[in-house]
């Protein structure tokens, strides 16, 4: 399948927050809604929301490292302005930043 | 052996009770599989001692020696951040299904590397993680103030350094390739190795000095 974004592709992560459990959700709670820039496409992988429920016919997902500001990720963060924070997030759970954003 | 022991300053202590035998849910539930897969077939009981001895040998020294190749030839460092499977591959590491990234610490960024969601560690690389990898006060402080909590390691970041996090929430593991001490020109891979401790490849320490610079600070 061919990747939605590439790197350099400003996302935004779905605030969407299923109940857990039965999920079995890899977009941590802390980045849903954040809004960050595609730092590489890692690959296609299976896609664990699904597997660990024994679906092993789900489609795979195309995995990114998405880089985000500190600054935009915690209200008050007390580092550097230039503090960065990479996290690993499937496509399922990206759409395209829409508005106002900055790298 | 009375129900006490003695401390010898005149009074005993009941003992700690031994929990060895607790069956938690999942100790139950690894017995019951694992007696299973024996059972019928699938696995040898050696076959699962020689996996656990294999997991065991792995330690933070294997990933020692990249590091120090990678700081004593250029060629091989470029590699190792271009194509780390690869390059770990030449050292002799066969490192699995792991599909590895390798951060290079410089002048101008630290990294650090926290598993959010669980434990996610390099450990054909770097061995079975500390404990304090998998706790939730590092789990959940290293993305929220890691600079508070490399100071807390006796790491202290310039400000005008940035501190970049990597949370490894999925199929990628991480290896950080901390910088090159000062005052280790000439040195040999393996007297280079022995410079890099664990802590330095997860991100939370630099690489040690060498042994006089060593002697010097103490």
């Amino acid at each position: 399948m061919t990747p939605r974004f590439a790197a350099g592709d400003r996302v935004r992560v779905r605030a969407a927050f299923p109940p857990t459990p039965p999920a079995h959700i890899r977009a941590p709670f802390y980045i849903r809604g954040k809004a960050g820039t595609v730092e590489r496409v890692c690959g296609e992988f299976g896609d664990p929301e699904e597997l660990a429920f024994g679906r092993r016919t789900a489609p795979k997902q195309v995995l990114y490292r998405v880089r985000f500001r500190q600054a935009d990720v915690w209200a008050g963060y007390d580092g550097a302005a230039a503090d960065r924070l990479d996290v690993e997030l499937y496509e399922s759970w990206l759409e395209p930043e829409r508005g106002e954003g900055a790298a | 052996m009375s129900g006490t022991h003695e401390h010898g300053h005149g009074h005993g202590h009941p003992p700690r009770p031994d929990l060895d035998d607790t069956p938690t849910y999942y100790r139950a539930m690894e017995e019951a599989v694992r007696e299973l897969l024996v059972e019928k077939g699938l696995v040898t009981a050696g076959d699962i001692q020689r996996e656990i001895e294999k997991m065991d040998a792995r330690a933070p020294a294997n990933g020692a020696r990249a590091v120090a190749r990678a700081w004593a030839d250029p060629a091989f460092k470029a590699r190792l951040v271009e194509t780390p499977r690869e390059a770990v591959a030449e050292i002799g590491h066969d490192i699995g299904p792991m599909r590895l990234v390798v951060l290079e610490n410089t002048p101008a960024v630290h990294n650090m590397v926290v598993c959010t969601l669980c434990s996610c560690y390099p450990r054909w690389l770097l061995g079975t993680p500390p404990d304090w990898y998998k706790s939730r006060a590092y789990r959940s402080r290293a993305v929220r103030e890691p600079r508070a909590v490399l100071r807390e390691f006796g790491l202290e970041i310039a400000a005008g350094r940035e501190v970049r996090v990597h949370d490894s929430t999925a199929d990628m593991r991480y290896l950080v390739l901390p910088m090159r001490p000062e005052g280790t020109d000439g040195m040999g891979e393996e007297a280079l190795a022995a410079l890099v401790g664990r802590d330095a490849m997860i991100g939370v320490a630099e690489a040690y000095p060498p042994a006089p610079a060593r002697a010097a600070a103490e």
